[in-house]
């Protein structure tokens, strides 16, 4: 294990990581806001809305992720859409993950017990009433693990964005390598760290969900 | 968007998906081994073999997969070995698949209600025949969605091994781009054989449950 090297390169690898933080989390974000618009539009009257979002969900869910990129990015440009890597990589994590997302929170909608929405219907709540205050803390309750568990799942996706050269952990780590000719000292450093970071990231997440559970699940 | 591109690619691509599908089925398979060796020591009661299998999981399912698949490859170079990127590739697939794997069986195995085992017991039935009558064929029968499910993950997880430079799907969408300036086309092209192939997957799986199922 060469340390100098690594101490060296420091500086790129912090900010790489720092790359990585802000792609996860933006791009999730943008995940879980498109995927509960999907969630909601699944109501919709119009049957082709409903085919149309079931198609997105399904195409997106088929395909590898890393292709979906390469669509973004490289195939983007010829529909107009330039976009630099780090947003091609936003944008990307934001659309694969939204199908995920949006399943979870259709699944936890269709949790809340029907008596519960009849019994605020008959009380006359008004529906954005019912909605906030009666089916989305339910659903949100039921959603809370799978959204945990998908946001890791996506923390790990993030590595795949270095193939399109957003310059984030993954990508600094290799330039290290190239550059030193310490491929396996960096890579091995890199499965170690990333397997800390999503062990933290998964006890982290199981505390915020218990947390999250019993509160949610006290006001419902 | 020209659709010519796409025709013209076809034979590509059909080559390609065929790749894909044996480096898949070959990743799967390793993986299921690998699983059920350490589903068994997780249960085996040995406390070494149970925290091994701990260790295993939690390393394999934490590491992205493409770290492992670039650790695998250099690190078998660093050894001096010139393994060809197929075996670094169905290697790396197969260790990560064997993680989840391990869990699936492990699962499977503990959904079934534990009378079953003791019945088997009380009956005078060997340890082999309990295992090979009574609670393999109704854990296998319990994992085959869980299983069906991981095949598409790992048909997908799959794409990654292009970056051991191995001509699937993935990798060939991008020589066609290369080849024709037409990307958008390109990867539309591959995106849609990677659809169709986890649709005749998914199907699959539903005739299976449908066969092997109706015996609950």
């Amino acid at each position: 294990m060469n340390w100098d090297v690594l101490l060296h390169y420091a500086p790129s690898l912090i900010g790489g990581f720092g790359v990585t933080v802000m792609c996860w989390s933006a791009g999730c974000a943008l995940g879980l806001l498109i995927g509960f618009a999907i969630a909601l539009g699944y109501e919709a009257r119009f049957r082709t809305l409903r085919a149309l979002l079931r198609c997105y969900v399904e195409v997106v869910r088929g395909t590898p992720f890393l292709m979906q990129l390469f669509l973004l990015y490289a195939g983007g440009p010829s529909i107009g859409l330039r976009l630099s890597a780090t947003a091609a990589g936003i944008l990307g994590l934001g659309l694969y993950s939204s199908a995920y997302f949006s399943e979870i929170f259709r699944g936890g909608f269709a949790a809340v017990p029907r008596g519960q929405v009849e019994a605020a219907m008959s009380v006359g709540m008004p529906p954005r009433f019912i909605l906030t205050r009666i089916r989305l803390p339910v659903a949100l309750v039921v959603a809370a693990p799978p959204i945990v568990n998908t946001l890791i799942v996506m923390s790990k996706e993030t590595v795949v964005l270095s193939i399109i050269t957003v310059p984030e952990l993954m990508y600094q780590m290799q330039t290290m390598a190239a550059e030193t000719f310490t491929a396996f000292d960096a890579i091995f450093a890199m499965a170690v760290f990333y397997w800390l970071l999503v062990e933290f990231v998964s006890r982290l997440g199981r505390r915020v969900e218990r947390r999250a559970t019993a509160f949610l699940a006290s006001h419902a | 968007m020209r659709p010519q591109v796409i025709f013209h690619s076809f034979g590509y691509l059909t080559e390609a998906a065929g790749v894909t599908i044996a480096i898949s089925f070959a990743g799967i398979a390793l993986g299921f081994l690998i699983g059920a060796a350490v589903c068994i020591g997780r249960l085996s009661g040995r406390r070494w073999l149970e925290t091994l299998g701990g260790v295993y999981i939690s390393v394999f399912r934490g590491v992205p997969l493409l770290v492992q698949l670039l650790f695998i490859y250099y690190f078998l170079a660093t050894l001096g070995l010139d393994v060809p990127a197929l075996v670094a590739a169905i290697g790396g697939l197969g260790f990560a698949s064997g993680a989840y794997q391990a869990e699936i069986l492990r699962g499977a195995l503990n959904a079934i209600p534990s009378g079953q085992s003791e019945a088997a017991v009380a009956l005078g039935y060997s340890p082999l025949d309990r295992w090979r009558l009574i609670l393999l064929p109704q854990a296998l029968r319990l994992a085959i969605p869980p299983l069906i499910n991981e095949f598409i993950l790992l048909l997908k997880a799959s794409s990654l091994v292009s970056v051991v430079g191995i001509a699937e799907l993935t990798r060939v969408s991008m020589n066609i781009a290369a080849m024709t300036y037409r990307p958008l086309e390109a990867y539309v092209g591959g995106g849609l054989f990677y659809l169709a192939i986890n649709l005749a997957l998914a199907g699959a799986g539903a005739l299976a449950e449908r066969h092997f199922g109706s015996a609950r």
